[in-house]
Order: structure tokens, then sequence, then C-alpha cells
């Protein structure tokens, strides 16, 4: 795998979010924990949601249209909703995010 | 053939090491052991029972003079190394002495870390390190003003040590809550009750600036928000650094430690070393347990027998009397965990246990840490938990037979068991009085007062509903606020004021909520409950406020934003409206429409663009409208006197004034306020949360009307004669709706909750009550009476951009 530093984890707040754009669209960071970071996808399946807007509680989120909850683990739609949103891997180390290059469609790190 | 160890640094690793070596092979090595401290090996971590006088340095000394002797240890204590010459094999002493080697342990531990603050260097700052430090503290008593930097677990021992001895102390710590690496926000918030209970000061999420000196001394600590915290002694307690410099020196691979193995051997075949001044595949290490493990590795791989040091999870406890604190295992990052939470408020008592693939893998505990090891231990071992999962929570005393249905807890209680702390109302009696007809909570309350009280042990009563009537308890009428607990709005309202919960943390531990931090639904409303009630004490929390809010735009159906900047009174000028003008085409907005509140309405704004959109109606003297907030949006009037042949009032002028006075505070729900010049209401005030209707003798106050869902016509609330007493009742209003509602209640349903009459008595009938309902809003208002599209655009404008922009460089 081939890991590159998307930023500071810092950069995000506590129970909060931030995106990165990919060329396969934008992923969301979201922060859980005080060193806890899970990424999905930023489109809720339903209606194109920016997740990253939602309010996270637990390793949830909850999408700011139509209050779908997502499990920020598995990407699954909690309750009645069905579907499911892309998950990715995040590393904290030392205070820095790093995600998987190739995951996020970038053929190249350097 | 005895060969030659030379040991740097005499710590608890090193000094394990030894043991270790002379149990196994005493005659395997000459051992020569050097330390720069002028004494042997002593139990560092005790250092804290010590500073508090639970016990003397004597006691924690664990290799005395005569023990070295007695081992053949020769000891250099008071000398430091200076260099090594890893060809010859030798060391060289700071008094000049040479002393050959076959072996060499690196032992040197760590450095305490000291921010480089202006005024770091000043007599009066020192770290918690050693036996020197500790002296220095136990000088400190009652008269005497200390501040601790750091409330990890070090500086928290340092602080409860030292107000121990009467000293006032005051922890300030950079994080939002106590011990973040072990600890969760709740057992943080408890540890700091705790300690606040012992007379120490916390101050969380601050940043120090400076410290500030006299004569060359430290006399106070300056914080970045100008606060001063006068001292006699600042200890940082923030961290420590490998000793790594003698290493680097002598060229040996060195990282954010001295790299070593698994054999703990450092990129040099003859040198090993270990403790604290070692980094592990990536890992550095300062709890005592790892250590141990490692000198127990060092000993056998110079032994020349076999043996890998692995990492392992770690517990910890804190050493502080009358905290009760537990944390063990691993709550970073990993997919499919799933958490149990068990909160006895009337306890003090949190615990949290992390689960992944059916197996424990971490657990934080406070107030009663009993089951701590036993956790541990499953941890450890990795034991299969699925069987016990139910009552794991409940510790070993509830595992075996059967799986147990998570009542049995409360059916396996004593009758002796107290149920209701308030009142002090056992098991039994509460049975006995169930099984005497008493089958529902208002007729148990009666009878008994269980629960009647502060109503935290509502829960457990229940659950003795459920327990001793089985399928014949009907489960209360009264719907709790969302699935993270069992009471009402209404309960959480006015337990907030009656406990005088101030946090968020507070309000999950002592209402004893069920999920680690609450959902989308009851957080905003927890939020506002907290800000409406302690507007001095609570902060804001962004990320409990739905994206309209925490974004101060609304959301539209593709993601965009719609931007509105509030005319006061609907009044607007060639200037607002041209820079209007230019910010739409600057920012490209898909439709301009003006609303029905009187103002003008820029839709499908790209969020990125918010923060410099906001910038440049700022220059104009425009402001956020609130239109996206739970709170005040406009106040709609007609022109009034100014201009209407009609016109009774200055209609136009109260409505400025109105709006100038209530914008930016928040409310339950929306509030929407009209002032109409005359009785034909141009204005459609009577249709508002609060509609004030001029007439020839002043002004006629309605609330409670709506025109959304419902139609609600507003009821007279009273008239006036001067626009003065307007103003002050429709504040008034206002703020009782803000003490009492339920979050998401517009006036209307709140009224129909306690009756117009309850207003009534408390704002027309009653002077006291009234002006000091409108002292309480201008208190909040000094807060929130701000634009919040001024200062996110001024400092939070790169939290609106991406984290990271990946489509730029794949396209090079």
């Amino acid at each position: 795998m081939s890991w590159i530093d998307i930023g500071a984890l810092d950069d995000i707040p506590l129970r909060g979010a931030r995106v990165v754009k990919t060329p396969l669209g934008c992923v969301a960071l979201f922060r859980t924990d005080e060193a806890e970071v899970y990424a999905i996808s930023n489109r809720c399946p339903h209606k194109g949601g920016p997740l990253s807007d939602g309010i996270v509680h637990g390793k949830k989120v909850t999408c700011p249209l139509h209050n779908w909850v997502f499990s920020l683990e598995t990407g699954e739609a909690q309750g009645a909703d069905e579907g499911r949103v892309d998950t990715y891997t995040v590393r904290v180390e030392e205070g820095r995010l790093l995600m998987n290059a190739i995951a996020l469609g970038k053929r190249s790190a350097a | 053939m005895t060969e030659k160890l030379v040991i740097i640094g005499a710590g608890m690793a090193s000094g394990r090491v030894i043991e270790h070596l002379l149990e196994a092979a005493p005659d395997a090595y000459d051992i020569t052991l050097f330390n720069a401290e002028p004494r042997g090996n002593y139990n560092r971590i005790m250092l804290s029972p010590v500073l508090s006088g639970e016990k003397t340095y004597a006691e924690i000394v664990t290799h005395s003079d005569e023990w070295y002797a007695a081992n053949g240890v020769q000891t250099r204590f008071g000398q430091k190394i200076t260099a090594i010459d890893r060809a010859a094999k030798t060391v060289t002493s700071d008094t000049g002495e040479v002393v050959a080697y076959d072996k060499l342990v690196f032992g040197t531990g760590s450095n305490p870390f000291i921010i480089p603050l202006p005024g770091h260097d000043l007599d009066g700052v020192i770290a918690y390190r050693d036996l020197e430090d500790t002296e220095r503290m136990m000088g400190m008593q009652a008269g005497n003003k200390v501040v601790v930097i750091g409330g990890g677990l070090l500086g928290l021992e340092a602080a409860a040590g030292m107000a121990a001895r009467g000293a006032e102390v005051t922890v300030v710590h950079i994080m939002g809550h106590l011990m973040e690496r072990q600890l969760d926000e709740a057992a943080g918030y408890l540890l700091k009750k705790s300690l606040e209970a012992k007379g120490i000061t916390v101050r969380l999420q601050a940043n120090s600036k400076e410290i500030a000196g006299a004569d060359g001394k430290v006399r106070a600590l300056v914080l970045d928000d100008g606060t001063e915290l006068p001292c006699d002694l600042l200890v940082m307690a923030v961290g420590i650094r490998p000793n790594t410099a003698l290493a680097a020196a002598s060229g040996l691979a060195v990282g954010k430690g001295i790299h070593v193995d698994d054999q703990m051997l450092t990129s040099d075949e003859n040198i090993y070393a270990v403790g604290e001044c070692v980094e592990h595949n990536g890992a550095l290490f300062g709890l005592v347990a790892p250590l141990y493990d490692q000198a127990k590795v060092l000993a056998q791989s110079l032994l020349g027998q076999e043996a890998a040091f692995v990492q392992k999870s770690l517990s910890t406890k804190l050493k502080v009397t009358g905290c009760d604190l537990f944390s063990a295992g691993d709550f970073a990052e990993s997919k499919t965990r799933e958490d149990i939470v068990f909160r006895d408020p009337a306890r003090g008592v949190y615990k949290r246990l992390v689960l992944e693939d059916n197996k424990l893998v971490g657990a934080v505990m406070y107030g009663d840490t009993a089951d701590g090891n036993w956790f541990f231990g499953l941890i450890k071992d990795g034991t299969d938990v699925a069987e016990m999962r139910e009552t794991l929570i409940f510790g070993p005393a509830y595992q075996g037979g059967a799986a147990a249905d998570p009542l049995s807890a409360v059916a396996a209680l004593p009758r002796e068991a107290e149920i209701c702390g308030c009142n002090g109302i056992c098991k039994g009696t509460i049975v006995d009085a169930i099984t005497g007809g008493a089958t529902d909570l208002p007729s148990l309350r009666a009878t008994t007062k269980a629960s009647a009280s502060c109503g935290t042990c509502t829960g457990l009563v229940e659950q003795l509903l459920a327990v001793t009537l089985g399928d014949d308890y009907a489960a209360p009428q009264a719907q709790p606020m969302c699935a993270c607990t069992d009471h009402t709005h209404e309960d959480v309202r006015r337990l907030i004021k009656a406990k005088e919960l101030k946090s968020q943390p507070a309000v999950w531990q002592e209402l004893g909520w069920k999920t680690p931090n609450g959902c989308h639904s009851c957080r905003p409303a927890v939020n506002f409950y907290l800000l409406a009630d302690w507007p001095v004490e609570y902060q804001d929390d962004p990320q409990s406020r739905f994206v309209n809010e925490r974004k101060h735009a609304n959301i539209q159906k593709d993601g965009t934003f719609s931007v509105v900047p509030r005319m006061w009174g609907g009044l607007t000028n060639p200037r607002e409206l041209r820079a209007i003008a230019d910010a739409a085409e600057k920012y490209d907005a898909k439709t301009v429409k003006v609303t029905g509140g009187q103002r003008i309405d820029l839709l499908g704004i790209k969020g990125e663009d918010l923060p410099a959109i906001w910038a440049d109606l700022n220059k104009a003297g425009l402001v956020s409208g609130h239109a996206y907030s739970k709170g005040l949006r406009t106040v709609k009037t007609c022109v009034g006197t100014d201009h209407c042949r009609f016109g009774t009032q200055d209609s136009t002028g109260l409505g400025v004034k109105l709006e100038q006075t209530l914008w930016g505070s928040w409310t339950p729900h929306k509030v929407k306020l009209a002032v109409s010049g005359c009785p034909r209401n141009c204005a459609e005030a009577t249709c508002k949360d609060v509609g004030i209707v001029c007439v020839d003798s002043g002004y006629q106050i309605g609330v409670g009307g709506a025109a959304g869902m419902d139609l609600k016509e507003t009821q007279r609330l009273a008239d006036v004669a001067t626009e003065e007493e307007a103003m002050e009742l429709t504040v008034a209003f206002i703020q009782l709706y803000r003490e009492h509602a339920k979050y998401l209640d517009r006036p209307y349903k709140w009224l129909a909750k306690v009756g117009l009459d309850w207003v009534r008595e408390r704002i027309v009938d009653n002077a006291d009550v009234r002006r000091a309902l409108v002292e309480r809003f201008e208190l909040s208002q000094t807060i929130y009476r701000k634009d919040p599209w001024a200062e996110h655009a001024k400092e939070k404008a790169k939290d609106y951009q991406p984290l990271a922009d990946l489509t730029l460089e794949a396209a090079e």
C-alpha cells in the first residue's frame, strides 16, 4: 500500500468531519474520538446528501438531508433504511492522517 | 569466561535486567553501572505517593548501596558517560574514567518535555521526573499557589499530591477532557469532578501563552485568552522524550528513540537498549509493564537464550486516593467495534467496554474498578465473550450458567440494596409496594417516594416493576427524549437546572445516557438546554448542531447553501443592495429570491465559498440573517408613522429596535416577530410568535401565533402604553420560552402545555420576575449577540475548505 499524508488530526474537530476531494469523488473523514478517524464516501445513496455535513454520534453519522444514519465502520445504512457507502482506511500516526493513495484513485503517491 | 557488561543508567528497566541476570547466571557478567543521578535505582512510579506523603523515599528505593555491593555490581553514581568508542569497545565518563565492555546496555531513559514558552527557564519552573522535582513540590503547602500544565497521568498525580499538602493547585490542560489518551469524555468528566472535590481547579481547552516572572522567579502563567494564573511553582507534565543524545552521537540508529529489534539489540551487535529510551516497531514506552517485559527479554538475549519482545495491551490506574479509575486496551481506530456502556449516576460509576469480533479490546472504568483486572485478563487472553455478552459489563459475578437476562442484574440485588438514594428507599420496600398494588411509576412514587426526588433512579425502579410484575407491567406513557435515555425532554431540562449540569458529558453521565455521546436527535436539544441555562459557563458545541446552524447557512437539496443577510426590520438601502447584487454575481447564485421575512435570499452558493461571500457582505455592513437558526429570524414591519397615512406608532422603529435586541439569540425553535403600525395589520403580526399591533393608545402584544404546519392566531398577552414596556414584555416572554420550552416546540405548542395564565403571572403581573428574565436574557446576549459570519470568515474559513484535494495532483 502507498500511504499519503492527508492532513493533521487536529484539522478535524472532535465529532466533526472534513472532506478530501479525490478522482473518485469526495471522501468524508470523521473524527469520532480523540485519536479515532473513519473515512467513507461523502455521498448519501438516498438523495446524494453530503454526509460530512451530518451530526456525528458514536461511530455513526446522520445525513443532513433526510436523517439516514450510516455506520462509519461498515458504511451500512442503519435501521429501516437500506443502502451502503464505500469505506476507506485511515491511519492516525503522530497526529497526522494517512490514507491509501491507490484506494483513493491515485496512481502514484510521489 | 566472564564478560564485561556496562550499563548506562540506573532506572527501573535496567534495574530489572540486573535482577534477571543475577538470578539466572550470577557469574556470566562483570557488571558496571553508570548513573548520571547521584543514586541508584528507585521505584520512580512511586514518586507520587512520596509527594502526597503516603510513602517516604526510603520506602521506594529498590536497590540500596548494600544490595549492589553484595551482588558484585560496580557502581559509578553521579558519573555521566560522555563518549563511546564502539571500535575499541570502551566508554568514557565525565570524570575521565575509561571502562571497557564486551556488551553495552543503554538505559538512558527519557527527558521530560519542556514547552519552550517565554519564561520557561525562570526559577520555579520544573518538570515532574525525579526525586529533586518531587522534593521541590513537597515544599508547597497551605498559602502556596501552584500551576500544573498537563492533565495526563503524571500531571494529575503531581496536582493531587500538592493539593493534599494544602497548596492551591490549578491544572491547565489543552484538550477537552483529562487523560484523553486513556479515558473517554464521560470518565474524564467524573475524574474532573473528583479532583475539583479535592479543591483542585481544572481548566480545560486552555492554551498557555507565556510564563511571567519577577526577579528571575516564576510569578504567573498567562493563557492565550489573557487570564493570569498566579503561582509560586509551575510544573510542566506534558510528556517525555526518549533520551537518545548519547546513542545518536555514538552513531547508533536512532529515530524517536533508539531503534531496537525484538531482542532489544541496537544497530551495533554488542549494544542493547531497554526502557523509555527505545523505539520498537515505531512505538515508544512510558508505562512500567512493557519495560519489565523488555528487561526480561534483554536479560535472556544477553545470556544467549531465545526471546522476543512483543507489544501487548496496557492498563493504567491513576495513583490518586479517592479517584478510582481504570483504563486498559485499545480505543484507537479499528473497524467493526461496538460499545457497551453502563452508568450508575447515583454512585458516580461509569463503565465502557469496547468489543471487536466477540472479543474485548478495551475497557474504561470510573468509580468502581473492582472488575478491572478481570476485564484486562479478557483483553490479554483474547477470550471469546459472545456467550456472556449480555451481562459482561456486570463483571465476573454474573457469568457462568445459561445466558442471563440483563434484568437479572436487578433481580439479583439483595432486598437491602438501596435503589433511591435521595429518599433512602431499598429494593425490599419497593418490591413490597409493587406486590401490594402499586403497579406503575406514579403510584409507586406516591407510596414509597422512590424516584420521586431527583429522578435519576427512575430506570432502576422501572426495571424492578418489570422484574416483579413480569408481563403484567405496562411501560410508562411519557415519551423518552430518544433511544439514548429514558428521561423525557422535560425531565432533562429540569435535571440540568436542579443538578447544575453544565456540560454534555455531565448530562450523559449524571442522567445515565445509554450511548457514549448521544445521537443526532438528543445532542442538539441538550446543547440548547445547556447554553440556555448556563450561558456563561457552557460553551456552545458546533458539532452538536444541525449543519445549518454549524455552517450558518441553509443546506439545499443539492448540498449547496442559501445565504440571507439581515435587513433590520425589513429596511435596506442602495449600498446594501449593490453589495448583494455583486455577491450574487461573483458567487454565481442560481436564484435570487425575496423572502416572506422581508429580505433577500441568495440560493445555490457552494459551501466552500461561504466565508468569502460573508466577508464581502460584511464589508457593506451586512450581517447574518440567521435564516437557518432555531433562534430569532426576522421582525417584519410596515412603514408606520414614517409614511403611512393610517400609521399610529413608529412600527418600523420598534421592529428595528426589537431585532437589534434579540438577534443572535438561540431559542427552542425558530422565532418570528412582526410589528404592524395600525389594526390593518400589513405586517401580518397576528400569526407570529410575538406580534405587536400598534393602536392610538399604545401597543397590543400577542403571542403564540404561527403560519406553518399549524395556523394559529396570536393570543393577547397584554396591552401597554409605551415602546419601552412593549420591548420589556417581548424580551421577558422570549426568555421565559428559552428557559422552559421543550426543544423544537414553537411558542404556541409550549403555551398549550403551560397555559397563557402561567405566562401572564410571571411576566405581566410580576415586575420582579419580568426584570430578572430580561437581565438573564441580556447576560446571555453578551455572548451570543454578534455576527457569526464575521467570526467564521475571519477565524474558521479553512474549515469550509476540503482537507486535501487529490484531484489537482492527479491531473498533472
